[in-house]
């Protein structure tokens, strides 16, 4: 029960990208990079601006081509199974992807519809739980920046994808959004997800365990 | 299947309720096209002969040219909000959730058009013989800008002056149109059958909006990276 055989630990790899180089302009962002993601990991990708944390990021998830090298998901590369690996996926970008003319509740709305778990009730709950209570009329345009962040964020309590990637999700918030979202992060590892993020910030990593890749800024 | 469907839905009307509260960003174009033809029987003269001759090139210029202010709009918000990127990672293919901008451009920029198509007739003085073919030119041809439009929006959406360019790219593209929407109305002015060019008209509604779909895809996924 307790000893994995090698099967159960090969099935259990989300995401597995191999020999990944990124090329923008002139400049090579990495090159031969490789990363497996297992069930239950959180990584964190480290580097100083400029380092190409936001590219693997984008590559990752499919936005951008790669110029040498594969991402596999759950086994299947990620260009041949797309729809499958986009119904698993959670992206959260460096853009919150927040329409500013729709209140936060529609826009929790679409996304939710557009993953098929539409939304039954307006999420009042969660609004209270991110902070946001309230706010739940207004146009996410007038809100503030950390406000517009925490609705994109409140996606992470209305999907089911097991894989997030996340670009700076730290972003804008306040220490209690942190912790928040900390939170947030060691209940869906606990359920078996994964997540890949990047931040400047040191990420508390007692509530889970924390893998780290470091870009280097490369001249 | 089920997917693309309830996905082409949401798309809908998320964008037609972004629509309803930028209601400016939809009455200018209109507003526009309206200010265009009534400045021509001032700038031409009030002569009922000539304005019935250059009411069907006037109006259609018109449209092509309050077309264009309004093109950008399609996905240059979303490409600064981020949606756009949430949208290709729909699971979906891209083509379906483009067809549904399309549609809602459509909606909100061409039927506005098809509204006040009588007035405009009637400004310049268009014989009423000729308004029902009009009507089927617009009604014809505005998906036609709307779907071609959007390949070029996909190409232009991340450069910063986008617009100008995004005029000189399709207006040349879109000639054949106002040749033969003109062609058109102007055969019903002279009491000839205008079938001939509504379907050519039609022709190209039937490839634009089948294969405008996997241009813009390809456009975006250039524009978004």
């Amino acid at each position: 029960m307790a000893t994995a055989t090698p099967e159960t630990s090969v099935s259990s790899i989300l995401l597995a990208a191999t020999a990944l180089s990124s090329i923008r302009g002139e400049r090579t962002l990495f090159a031969d990079l490789s990363m497996t993601v297992r069930a239950g990991e959180v990584w964190q990708i480290e580097g100083p601006n400029g380092a190409g944390k936001s590219s693997l990021l984008r590559i990752l998830t499919g936005l951008l081509p790669a110029q040498a090298g594969t991402v596999h998901f759950q086994g299947e590369s990620i260009t041949q199974c797309r729809d499958e690996y986009h119904q698993s996926l959670l992206f959260i970008g460096h853009k919150s992807g927040v329409k500013p003319e729709l209140t936060a509740i529609e826009n929790l709305e679409f996304y939710a519809a557009v993953q098929g778990q539409p939304l039954v009730e307006p999420p009042y709950e969660l609004l209270a739980n991110v902070g946001l209570v309230g706010l739940e009329d207004i146009p996410a345009q007038g809100l503030s920046a950390g406000q517009q962040r925490r609705i994109a964020l409140a996606r992470l309590w209305l999907t089911q994808a097991p894989l997030w990637i996340l670009d700076e999700p730290f972003t804008a918030l306040d220490v209690a959004g942190i912790a928040l979202l900390e939170a947030r992060f060691a209940e869906h590892v606990g359920q078996g997800g994964a997540i890949i993020l990047t931040s400047h910030q040191p990420v508390n990593a007692e509530k889970f365990p924390l893998q780290r890749i470091a870009l280097r800024y490369q001249h | 299947m089920a997917n693309a469907a309830r996905i082409f839905i949401q798309i809908v009307k998320r964008d037609l309720r972004v629509a309803s509260r930028q209601r400016s960003d939809l009455l200018n174009p209109l507003i526009f096209l309206l200010i265009v033809v009534s400045l021509f029987p001032l700038g031409v003269g009030p002569g009922p002969d000539i304005l019935a001759r250059i009411a069907p090139g006037v109006i259609w210029v018109s449209a092509l040219l309050s077309a264009m202010l309004g093109l950008e709009r399609m996905f240059r918000d979303d490409f600064r909000d981020g949606a756009l990127e949430q949208m290709m990672l729909l699971p979906v293919s891209l083509e379906v959730s483009v067809l549904a901008k399309i549609a809602v451009h459509w909606v909100m920029t061409a039927v506005p058009i098809l509204f006040i198509a009588p007035l405009l007739a009637l400004l310049l003085n268009l014989p009423t013989t000729a308004w029902g073919v009009l009507w089927v030119t617009l009604l014809l041809g505005t998906p036609v800008i709307s779907a071609a439009g959007a390949i070029g929006v996909a190409l232009t959406v991340s450069l910063n002056k986008g617009g100008a360019l995004l005029s000189l790219l399709l207006l040349p593209l879109l000639i054949p149109l106002l040749i033969f929407a003109t062609a058109a109305v102007e055969a019903a002015v002279s009491g000839l059958s205008a079938t001939g060019p509504l379907a050519l008209m039609g022709a190209f509604l039937v490839i634009t909006i089948t294969l405008a779909p996997f241009a813009v895809k390809a456009g975006l996924r250039v524009s978004v990276n």
